[in-house]
């Protein structure tokens, strides 16, 4: 594996944009723009650490963040790495939205569109919404999560922070715990990390795993110390209350019991893995408390990682250092 | 008025023919079929090399969507659909607002058709009142009024009891109880068959399980009761099964499959349009193996016929989320060209097996007219282009609803033209044909 590239955005690589409208999941992506994208990133996370955490790139540019579920992570993620490049932004929760008048998301995207933004990221809780707006509007648009599909910069965030610790991502072996089923995060991260290499292990109740999963490209287990054994990276997924009633399986407790991550199940897994949740934690559910705080969470980091890559997601698709060359 | 359709090769299976045969048509009957009539003072049309004269195809399944939904569909509307898609008549499900669960909703759909004049209808009624499950419609009325068959279409009727107490009662009438075969449960809220590509989409999963276990419920309570249970648009390959497993046992099972379950397969879930309400309908397309399952049984006589499940929707209903859209597209005017096609000339069956499959058998099981070109029958007649390109157009669709997945599909085999009750309804310009 090559050493990390030290990208700089003024630097004039042989590919410097995404040659692509939309980032609508990581499944349309290739193994070098993922690559790009990274890479990228670590040039925009060194912007975050100046004392002046601004550049021009996209100065004149307006990025409509356009939230119909609750977020609080993601929508200020984006919206930090949208005003530190300068773009104007603009935020539409659906609570102030028309859509409580019976607006349909078509309707909405066309409305705005006329207002002529660069770019929409979209949160939707229908998969498929971001492929929509695509088919309707010239913005572009960043899935920022839809349905149950792709979180297509959650994974990039994740791979970001596994490759600034472990220098690489391919051959590292990554078990991914929890409610495989209804989870944006996992989708995207299969995609990712078996695109560019890693050895993905995933392992959850088999009432909450997908089916088809042997054509996913990874191992599926349900046994948790198999999928912890010898693992570089261990993702926790959020198991959400509400799944009790749809008897995915009896009560948190048990869950806790079965799959709950421990530092005693953690002793099986290298020992320099590291641990990761995308958020929001259930503590004592999906993950102890001491596993959470303990010394190989990167649970922080992860967040503080959201920003350069969703920066560097942002800069790519508005054009990169061609755009840039050009205005 | 006499005309004497000439020289066309004419398949009538019910009759054991295919062949060369001559049709005169008196008035709305045919007078007579045979070798060299004499015109006789009729009027000849000579049916050219290629065309095929079949008796008139009848879809089992079709939502016309009056009362109620004229915005996605009319009776008139639907039933030009259905003739220029070569279909003398349809059968038409009693999910309207309000639901065909009275005598005069009956009515008031045989009224429309009759202003219409196109192709026959055949109302389905309700088995319950309001299609809710609780208390049976008033059958008997219905039956007068023309409904032709009793079903709770669009979801599976509530309870087993029920099931069993509507097969009990039509079975009186002699009325097959048709049956959307579904388990809630299972289904939950589903919205592709549950997969591979439902999952790596995102999409809720509807298994082929859940079907399947709608179709042993009525095996079973039609194994009870003895009377007729018609598995409606059957999609998964262990509802097939269950099918094969009711007929060998001698049960009064039947089944039909649409077109889109026989052509396409949920990788369309994916591409080329991903996420395109277009392909969203219940059952779902499913795998590859329930789509081989299908085409077997097809070929095998285990399924007996080919009907569309016409669902118009209007597009903006359908220009939505994926999981919000509603269920369904539109097949009346698809149907003959992606069965010639996918069926015929793939060499999977025959002309005379298709025409058992979109006449004589819906005929059969509807205890309608039709399904022959019988001596003193009405004359409804379909007459097809086997050969002839079709370029689907969905923008040129007779149906008020655009709702496809065909639209720019290329086909081989077509409508030459459509005959009701001795009356041309429909020629397709693309054949010269002065019928």
């Amino acid at each position: 594996m090559s050493a990390p590239v030290t990208t700089r955005i003024d630097d004039t690589p042989a590919v410097t944009s995404l040659r692509r409208k939309d980032l609508l999941g990581i499944a349309e992506l290739t193994p070098e723009e993922i690559a790009l994208i990274l890479d990228t990133a670590v040039a925009m996370k060194e912007i975050g650490s100046r004392p002046i955490k601004k550049v021009p790139a996209l100065r004149g540019k307006t990025v409509v963040n356009l939230f119909f579920e609750p977020s609080t992570r993601t929508r200020t993620s984006f919206e930090i790495a949208e005003k530190r490049l300068s773009a104007d932004t603009l935020n539409i929760a659906i609570a102030t939205s028309s859509v409580v008048k019976g607006e349909t998301l078509a309707d909405t995207a066309l409305n705005l569109e006329a207002m002529q933004p660069d770019m929409i990221v979209l949160r939707h809780a229908s998969s498929g919404a971001c492929h929509l707006l695509s088919r309707i509007c010239r913005s572009a648009i960043i899935n920022a999560g839809d349905g149950m599909h792709e979180h297509p910069t959650q994974a990039l965030l994740d791979a970001f922070t596994i490759r600034e610790r472990k220098q690489r991502l391919a051959g590292l072996k990554v078990a991914i715990v929890g409610d495989l089923l209804h989870s944006r995060v996992l989708r995207s991260n299969i995609h990712l990390l078996t695109k560019m290499g890693a050895d993905v292990w995933v392992c959850g109740p088999p009432t909450l795993i997908p089916a088809g999963i042997g054509r996913f490209g990874v191992r599926a287990t349900s046994v948790v110390d198999e999928a912890v054994a010898d693992a570089d990276v261990v993702m926790l997924l959020r198991i959400q209350l509400e799944r009790m009633e749809g008897a995915y399986f009896p009560s948190l407790r048990e869950y806790f019991t079965v799959f709950g991550m421990t530092e005693a199940r953690l002793r099986r897994a290298r020992p320099d893995v590291m641990i990761m949740h995308p958020g929001p934690m259930n503590r004592g559910v999906e993950i102890a408390s001491e596993v959470a705080d303990g010394p190989y969470s990167v649970i922080l980091d992860q967040v503080a990682n959201g920003v350069a890559v969703r920066m560097a997601v942002l800069y790519l698709l508005a054009g990169g250092a061609e755009h840039e060359a050009a205005a | 008025m006499k005309r004497l359709l000439k020289g066309g090769r004419l398949v009538d299976p019910a009759h054991g023919v295919d062949g060369v045969r001559d049709v005169l048509i008196d008035g709305d009957r045919i007078a007579r079929v045979g070798r060299d009539l004499p015109a006789d003072g009729a009027a000849v049309v000579e049916i050219p090399d290629g065309l095929v004269v079949c008796p008139g195809f009848i879809d089992m399944h079709v939502h016309l969507r009056e009362p109620g939904q004229e915005h996605k569909e009319t009776v008139a509307t639907g039933t030009a659909a259905a003739v220029a898609g070569g279909f003398t008549a349809v059968a038409c499900m009693p999910n309207t607002n309000p639901v065909n669960d009275e005598a005069n909703v009956t009515a008031y759909i045989l009224a429309k058709a009759a202003e219409a004049g196109l192709a026959r209808v055949y109302p389905v009624g309700a088995v319950s009142r309001g299609s809710e499950g609780e208390l049976l419609a008033d059958i008997a009325e219905l039956k007068q009024a023309g409904c032709v068959a009793i079903t709770d279409d669009g979801h599976p009727v509530k309870t087993a009891l029920l099931l069993r107490r509507a097969l009990e009662y039509a079975g009186m009438f002699d009325m097959p109880v048709i049956e959307h075969c579904e388990d809630p449960s299972l289904k939950g809220d589903g919205v592709a068959h549950e997969g591979y590509h439902a999952a790596m989409l995102g999409l809720r999963g509807i298994s082929g399980a859940c079907e399947a276990l709608g179709v042993e419920r009525g095996v079973l309570l039609a194994e009870m009761t003895g009377s007729h249970f018609h598995v409606a648009h059957m999609s998964a390959r262990a509802s097939l099964r269950a099918v094969r497993h009711a007929k060998d046992a001698g049960l009064r099972v039947t089944s039909e499959v649409t077109p889109h379950h026989f052509t396409l397969t949920d990788e369309w879930l994916a591409s080329p349009v991903p996420y395109d309400t277009n392909v969203k309908m219940n059952p779902p397309l499913r795998e590859a193996a329930d789509r081989d399952a299908m085409l077997d049984g097809l070929a095998d006589g285990s399924i007996d016929v080919i009907a569309t499940d016409h669902a118009p929707h209007h597009y903006d209903e359908k220009n939505v989320e994926f999981d919000r859209a509603p269920f369904g597209i539109v097949g009346l005017e698809t149907a003959v060209p992606l069965s010639l096609d996918r069926l015929v000339h793939s060499g999977l069956i025959r002309l005379p097996r298709l025409v058992e499959l979109l006449s004589v058998n819906p005929a059969r099981i509807l205890r309608v007219p039709g399904g022959s070109l019988s001596e003193g029958a009405v004359a409804d007649i379909t007459i097809l282009a086997p050969e002839l390109g079709v370029h689907v157009d969905a923008s040129a669709m007779r149906s008020r609803s655009k709702n496809t997945p065909f639209d720019g599909w290329d086909l081989r085999g077509g409508v030459a033209a459509t005959i009701v009750g001795g009356r041309t309804l429909f020629v397709n310009p693309a054949v010269s044909l002065a019928v």
